[in-house]
């Protein structure tokens, strides 16, 4: 069956996130207060034919060590929809 | 005559100047495609800037899987000459012939202006014709061009991977020397070995008097004398 997989890429924590900073920056201008350490990232969303949800899982992962994420830079989280 | 190729990939578009500064330089350009599976007998081989598959996910993070890519690793590997220069030099940190990554300029701008680079390293396939300490004025224009790496220290990447340009204060215009937050101000560096180099600045856009000056054209020069001597050598 084909399962409804989330890829969340993130940058690293310690990296400098300029889009994050802007991002907050204009929060705080909108009178948001209390925000911090705002980081901006990608949403990425697969649907990957697979047996189980942990294979489906399996194989996202393997896809963002290969090419959705740079592993010198961006950290990766994977959720697949029950 | 030493026969380098330029490789274009969807959304290259500095391949042409390339082209003319090898020829210049005194080497046979050739223009390859990103489809080809061999390099046809080039001995050298240059990644051109432009925006590859659009930049789309990460810049060049799709352009290290295309066909070309396999033997371009093997020539790298050989010993021979690679330069990339912007996005190239992009694909070369993705394909992970070269460490770290570059990331969108921190002031979040895509930004073109000329940049003064000193020159560190002379030992490497293409900055041979310049001399050490030698600080040149070329073009510059992206908005991913903070060089990043996770090794730490960055003493030890130095020592590992020589820093072959450095941006500088640019004289007499009151602009920051350093065109988008690199990590020490690295505008290129270079492999262990010295043959693949990527850097962000474009010496291909001053590599011809008509433009003013040829200053750039010297990065070409010491490629094809490189490739001309790996010749003889041979």
């Amino acid at each position: 069956m084909t399962f409804r997989v989330h890829v969340r890429v993130i940058p690293r924590p310690g990296l400098l996130d300029p889009q994050g900073q802007a991002v907050e920056h204009a929060l705080g201008s909108l009178g948001f207060g209390g925000v911090r350490d705002v980081r901006v990232g990608k949403a990425i969303e697969l649907g990957i034919e697979a047996a189980t949800p942990a294979e489906a899982e399996a194989a996202a992962r393997r896809m963002c060590e290969r090419l959705l994420a740079n592993p010198v830079t961006e950290d990766f989280v994977v959720a697949v929809d029950a | 005559m030493p026969r380098i190729a330029v490789i274009r990939f969807p959304g290259s578009n500095c391949e042409t100047e390339t082209l003319r500064a090898i020829a210049r330089a005194g080497g046979e350009p050739a223009l390859l495609d990103y489809r080809d599976t061999d390099l046809q007998g080039a001995q050298g081989v240059i990644l051109p800037g432009g925006f590859s598959y659009g930049d789309y996910l990460r810049s060049g993070a799709i352009a290290r899987f295309a066909p070309v890519m396999g033997p371009l690793r093997a020539l790298a590997e050989s010993g021979a000459p690679v330069l990339g220069i912007c996005n190239g030099f992009q694909i070369l940190c993705e394909a992970h012939l070269l460490p770290g990554a570059l990331l969108h300029n921190t002031q979040q701008r895509f930004t073109a202006r000329p940049v003064d680079i000193r020159i560190e390293r002379t030992d490497t396939a293409c900055t041979g014709h310049y001399t050490r300490g030698q600080v040149i004025r070329v073009p510059l224009a992206h908005g991913e061009g903070r060089f990043v790496a996770d090794e730490a220290p960055l003493d030890a990447l130095e020592t590992a991977n020589p820093v072959a340009l450095r941006y500088v204060t640019v004289r007499g215009r009151g602009l920051p020397a350093n065109p988008n937050g690199a990590t020490r101000d690295i505008a290129g560096i270079c492999n262990p070995e010295g043959n693949v180099v990527g850097f962000m600045p474009h010496p291909e856009r001053l590599a011809d008097p008509v433009l003013g000056d040829d200053v750039g054209l010297g990065f070409f020069t010491a490629l094809v004398e490189r490739c001309r001597g790996a010749e003889v050598g041979a």
